[in-house]
């Protein structure tokens, strides 16, 4: 919580959420990152659409899947469903 | 209700902007987080969703955030569909007295099996035979998972919580499921429906249908929580295959009454030998690992006779409707 949240005083009644989660990143959270293999990719869209946190992106400009890391939290849904095997989790010191 | 197909490509969907957000505080790995993605992406004009109390009402609004991009409602554990029905009425008042313009708003509740087989289903049932017009949602992920895991009575046979611990006294829960969707179905719904987040395209199919009726709809989504089922993050999409695969949690839907096994489940009735024992279901989720020791084993056994039973009686009320 940062020093310009609003005091109990300022509060509405009922204390109405006022500010969009896609401000807090949880991407922090992970321990394993997904890395994809684009040769491997068929753009099945199947990791896009089972991904809990909306953080595997499909750009139509390109026809690629790009990873938001920001939000990603490394749970592997999207690295165990691939039915390419096109993405894998790797610790982040691995792929450096 | 029409009987319209719709056609949810993935190339569509997925450039579909989330109604439901990053950002969430969900445990990695969630698949309730995903079903409510997936409804949302179902959506087809102005919605109003209300969500009972339950893990996916608390990481979702936690102050100051808030992870839904359409208007929201959350009140009490035990009514999301009073407020349903509440929402309804007020819309229909003001439209009548020319408060508000006259475009059709759905109405989406949202309920995890604690908010609806237990503390929510005087207000379901009430809401539902005063035939109010919203698409109720369970995300079943069989368990109080938001207060640390205690047993619903939604949760299965065998499996350990912390309320139904396996022991040297029991080995986990000793009660079966309660069969919600019957219950739902005794009340002359139009449309009830079960689905589980693997096979998307049905989900959302079924979501789509629910609100294009003009009534009281309810779907029935499985959703495995790593946490509670104390299974592997990256495996809760699998077991949401597994269940349909050994016939744990059947998928199909139901107009008027009339059943109809949905394509994953309807090829097991055709291919028999595709279906899978409940032991490939039950492996690697650590709430039924006690059920894996020989003092156990006739856990098991019950679980798949039960299982089976339920199947066969599904089977046949399939058939009995289509001839």
């Amino acid at each position: 919580m940062s020093s310009k949240d609003k005091t109990w005083k300022e509060l509405g009644i009922a204390a109405v959420c006022y500010r969009p989660s896609v401000g807090f990143m949880t991407g922090d959270w992970k321990t394993y990152m997904p890395i994809r293999d684009l040769e491997k990719c068929t753009t099945c869209l199947t990791c896009v659409m089972l991904c809990p946190e909306d953080a595997i992106r499909f750009r139509p400009e390109h026809g690629k899947i790009e990873f938001d890391l920001g939000f990603c939290k490394g749970c592997g849904i999207c690295a165990n469903e691939c039915p390419t095997k096109a993405i894998t989790m790797k610790l982040p010191e691995d792929e450096e | 209700m029409t009987t319209q197909e719709w056609k949810f490509t993935a190339k569509d969907m997925a450039i579909k902007p989330d109604l439901f957000t990053s950002g969430h505080r969900a445990c990695a790995g969630c698949a309730p987080a995903a079903v409510l993605r997936l409804v949302m992406k179902a959506t087809r004009g102005p919605t109003i969703v209300t969500q009972a109390t339950g893990c996916m009402e608390i990481v979702g609004s936690i102050y100051p955030y808030t992870s839904w991009n359409l208007p929201w409602l959350h009140t009490a554990f035990e009514n999301a569909a009073a407020n349903a029905a509440g929402i309804d009425a007020a819309i229909k008042i003001m439209q009548k007295k020319g408060k508000m313009s006259k475009e059709h708003i759905d109405i989406i509740a949202l309920a995890g099996d604690g908010g609806t087989l237990d503390i929510g289903l005087q207000a379901l049932s009430g809401a539902v035979e005063r035939g109010h017009d919203f698409l109720f949602v369970l995300y079943d992920n069989e368990g109080y998972m938001n207060t640390g895991i205690q047993r619903s009575s939604s949760t299965p046979l065998g499996a350990s919580t912390t309320t139904s611990p396996a022991g040297s006294v029991i080995p986990g829960k000793l009660e079966t499921k309660k069969p919600i969707t019957e219950i739902m179905l005794a009340h002359g719904m139009e449309y009830v429906a079960t689905a589980t987040p693997y096979y998307w395209k049905d989900l959302l199919t079924k979501v789509r249908k629910g609100l294009e009726v003009e009534g009281p709809a309810f779907l029935h989504v499985f959703a495995p929580c790593p946490r509670g089922w104390r299974s592997e993050p990256s495996k809760s999409m699998e077991y949401s295959k597994l269940a349909v695969e050994s016939c744990i949690f059947p998928i199909w839907e139901a107009v008027n009454g009339i059943r109809q096994l949905s394509t994953p489940s309807k090829i097991l009735q055709l291919a028999p030998q595709k279906k899978k024992p409940v032991k490939a279901y039950l492996e690697g989720q650590g709430r039924f690992r006690h059920l894996f020791l020989p003092k156990n084993s006739h856990v098991i056994d019950q679980i798949q006779s039960l299982t089976d039973a339920r199947w066969a009686k599904l089977l046949k009320q399939c058939e009995t409707a289509t001839n």
